[in-house]
């Protein structure tokens, strides 16, 4: 760039590094294509008998396809939830303020570093006498509330107090006039929101949705501690359930974390401009 | 603008009699905008913290009948003579110091190599940051193939005629193990945001370094660090938050052991909790480990960030 010549030693020590980093990935996708005789010898990286049978183990052995819907529908709620309220918060918090709204604003993010081995109890017990559900009366007792279902997977994803974060970041560096212009007009505030300022926010959305889907789909300790039983496991919990329930076959096993992978690959690979620079305009590691 | 200009009165300029309702009410809006996210964050984040530091002062375990029954300090007081407890700490201690350094000084290399523009620079940034996004759950089964037996690592070191071994398996190499896959992990999303630093210091600093005859080493060392130095500190901190919290690489690659080799506070608070049902005891365990990221990260940024200013 600045120098005339190009940077060949730079180039191969990056290209060296890259492929260093990528390469447990390529021995990943390999190995699901492996056939499990092969697995324990020493794996090419091309497998010399390729075939897809590991992935009907991994589907039949590890009930993959129940585990992955379940993913994604608590994914799915997770996202649109942090999409609306936490978007709405994070404006409100640059362009609507109130008096208070700075304290209840760092009061409210300061829970992003709190860990979560400290909230993962009172949850657990909160979502066990979740009030009206799962056999609990109207003050939590009698059932087990939400423990061991889909709706106690989600409880604490909802708003990720990082998107809030996100929000106001976005928001203060939009154009303030622009919400002059239009109360002028007589639009009411909400109207101001959905009308002007959202369909500026696209990028926006689309970290909040990236940041929360990633998130959401990746986490393991919380699904592992409200549910029990394998029809409401995530996918993440049922790869580490299938590993631990007998002898190691890297063959279904590399299935299972290549099916448990692609989805938010596929999501990073389709939105990759928003997600890196979202990524480094909020500063925010996850 | 497609506004909804419905009520009358609201074409002439603002006057007196209308600046005050508007602005209540706009003060009202943004109270309104809040409050699902407010409350939410209220009820499911920090309501628990106190709830769970409560129950820190309490013994209990969900079996029982009759819930939390009063400890007063017995939790705390407990865990000062709590061998296991401490050997946590020391795991996750060691854990952090070994990963952090290794995965910052090599994101920042990274990051000074990726600092140019050459074609594919853009892909080269993305694949570097792939394994930032896979759960930790997905890698650690990679991870656990190329540390077995027949694994990757063990092929590599035979090619050089070098004995393998049960990395994972063996109490002095698991947790050395563990702490390569999360420098490997952690490398990705620290390069980006140290990419992000390097790109926030003016070009000019360096031209004119460089007119001065300054050469590469100086110019990083005087232009590059101080100009980094707030972004680093973030890492820095982010780092040690999450480091410190190491659960699901543990609970894949080791299950803690063996013999406890690889137990962070994490993993056992886990235990404590879910397995033993001391609730009480796992509460405290969990307020010390947020004491100590708390402190680690305050006097992380007081020694990087403060310095300058």
């Amino acid at each position: 760039m600045r120098s005339a010549r190009r940077p060949w030693g730079q180039i191969v020590a990056l290209a060296v590094a890259t492929v260093l980093v990528v390469s447990p990935f390529l021995w990943m996708i390999s190995l699901a294509f492996t056939p499990e005789r092969d697995a324990f010898g020493s794996v090419g990286l091309l497998p010399a008998h390729p075939t897809t049978a590991n992935f009907g183990t991994a589907f039949a052995d590890a009930d993959l396809g129940r585990a992955l819907l379940n993913s994604g529908i608590v994914t799915l709620i997770a996202v649109l939830a942090n999409c609306g309220a936490a978007v709405a918060a994070g404006y409100a918090f640059a362009l609507l303020p109130f008096p208070g709204s700075r304290a209840l604003f760092y009061l409210l993010i300061s829970t992003a570093a709190v860990p979560v081995s400290v909230t993962l109890i009172p949850l657990f017990l909160m979502a066990k006498s979740f009030p009206l559900v799962g056999g609990n009366d109207l003050f939590g007792i009698g059932g087990s509330g939400l423990l061991d279902s889909l709706g106690g997977i989600v409880l604490p994803y909802l708003v990720l107090p990082m998107n809030v974060f996100l929000g106001r970041q976005f928001f203060s560096g939009s154009d303030p006039t622009l919400a002059e212009a239009a109360r002028i007009d007589g639009a009411g505030e909400w109207t101001i929101f959905r009308r002007v300022y959202l369909p500026l926010a696209r990028p926006l959305v689309a970290v909040t949705a990236i940041f929360s889907f990633t998130a959401v789909w990746d986490d393991f300790l919380w699904p592992l501690v409200v549910t029990s039983s394998p029809e409401v496991q995530t996918v993440q919990l049922a790869i580490a359930r299938f590993l631990a329930s007998g002898n190691v076959q890297y063959g279904p096993l590399m299935a299972s974390a290549v099916l448990a992978t692609l989805p938010v690959l596929a999501v990073f690979i389709a939105s990759q401009r928003s997600f890196i620079s979202g990524l480094t305009d909020g500063s925010v590691t996850g | 603008m497609t506004a909804t200009a419905t009520r009358p009165g609201v074409t002439y300029p603002e006057g007196r009699t209308t600046v005050r309702p508007r602005r209540v009410r706009r003060r009202w809006a943004g109270v309104l905008f809040v409050l699902p996210a407010g409350l939410y964050l209220i009820a499911f984040q920090l309501v628990p913290v106190l709830y769970g530091l409560g129950l820190s002062f309490t013994r209990y375990s969900p079996l029982s009948r009759s819930g939390p029954r009063p400890a007063g300090l017995g939790n705390y007081a407990r865990l000062l003579g709590d061998a296991e407890f401490g050997h946590a700490l020391v795991v996750t201690g060691r854990y952090v110091l070994q990963v952090l350094p290794v995965t910052v000084a090599l994101a920042l290399g990274l990051a000074v190599l990726a600092n140019r523009g050459f074609r594919g620079v853009g892909l080269v940034r993305s694949a570097l940051y792939v394994p930032h996004i896979v759960s930790l759950t997905a890698v650690s089964m990679v991870w656990l193939w190329l540390y077995s037996q027949h694994g990757l690592v063990n092929q590599a070191l035979g090619l050089v005629h070098l004995q393998g071994q049960n990395w994972l398996l063996d109490e002095g190499s698991a947790l050395n193990a563990v702490s390569a896959m999360r420098i490997w992990k952690a490398l990705g999303s620290n390069m980006v945001l140290l990419l992000a630093g390097l790109q926030s210091i003016p070009a000019v600093l360096y031209e004119a370094a460089r007119v001065d005859g300054a050469g590469p080493w100086r110019c990083f060392r005087h232009i590059t660090i101080p100009g980094l130095r707030p972004m680093l500190t973030y890492v820095v901190a982010m780092d040690v938050i999450f480091l410190a919290q190491g659960f699901a690489e543990v609970f894949v690659l080791t299950r803690g052991g063996p013999l406890a080799s690889t137990t962070t506070v994490n993993y056992l608070i886990w235990t404590r909790a879910f397995q033993y049902n001391d609730f009480g005891s796992a509460s405290a365990m969990a307020f010390v480990l947020f004491a100590l990221i708390a402190g680690f990260s305050f006097l992380t940024i007081r020694g990087m960030a403060g310095r300058r200013s």
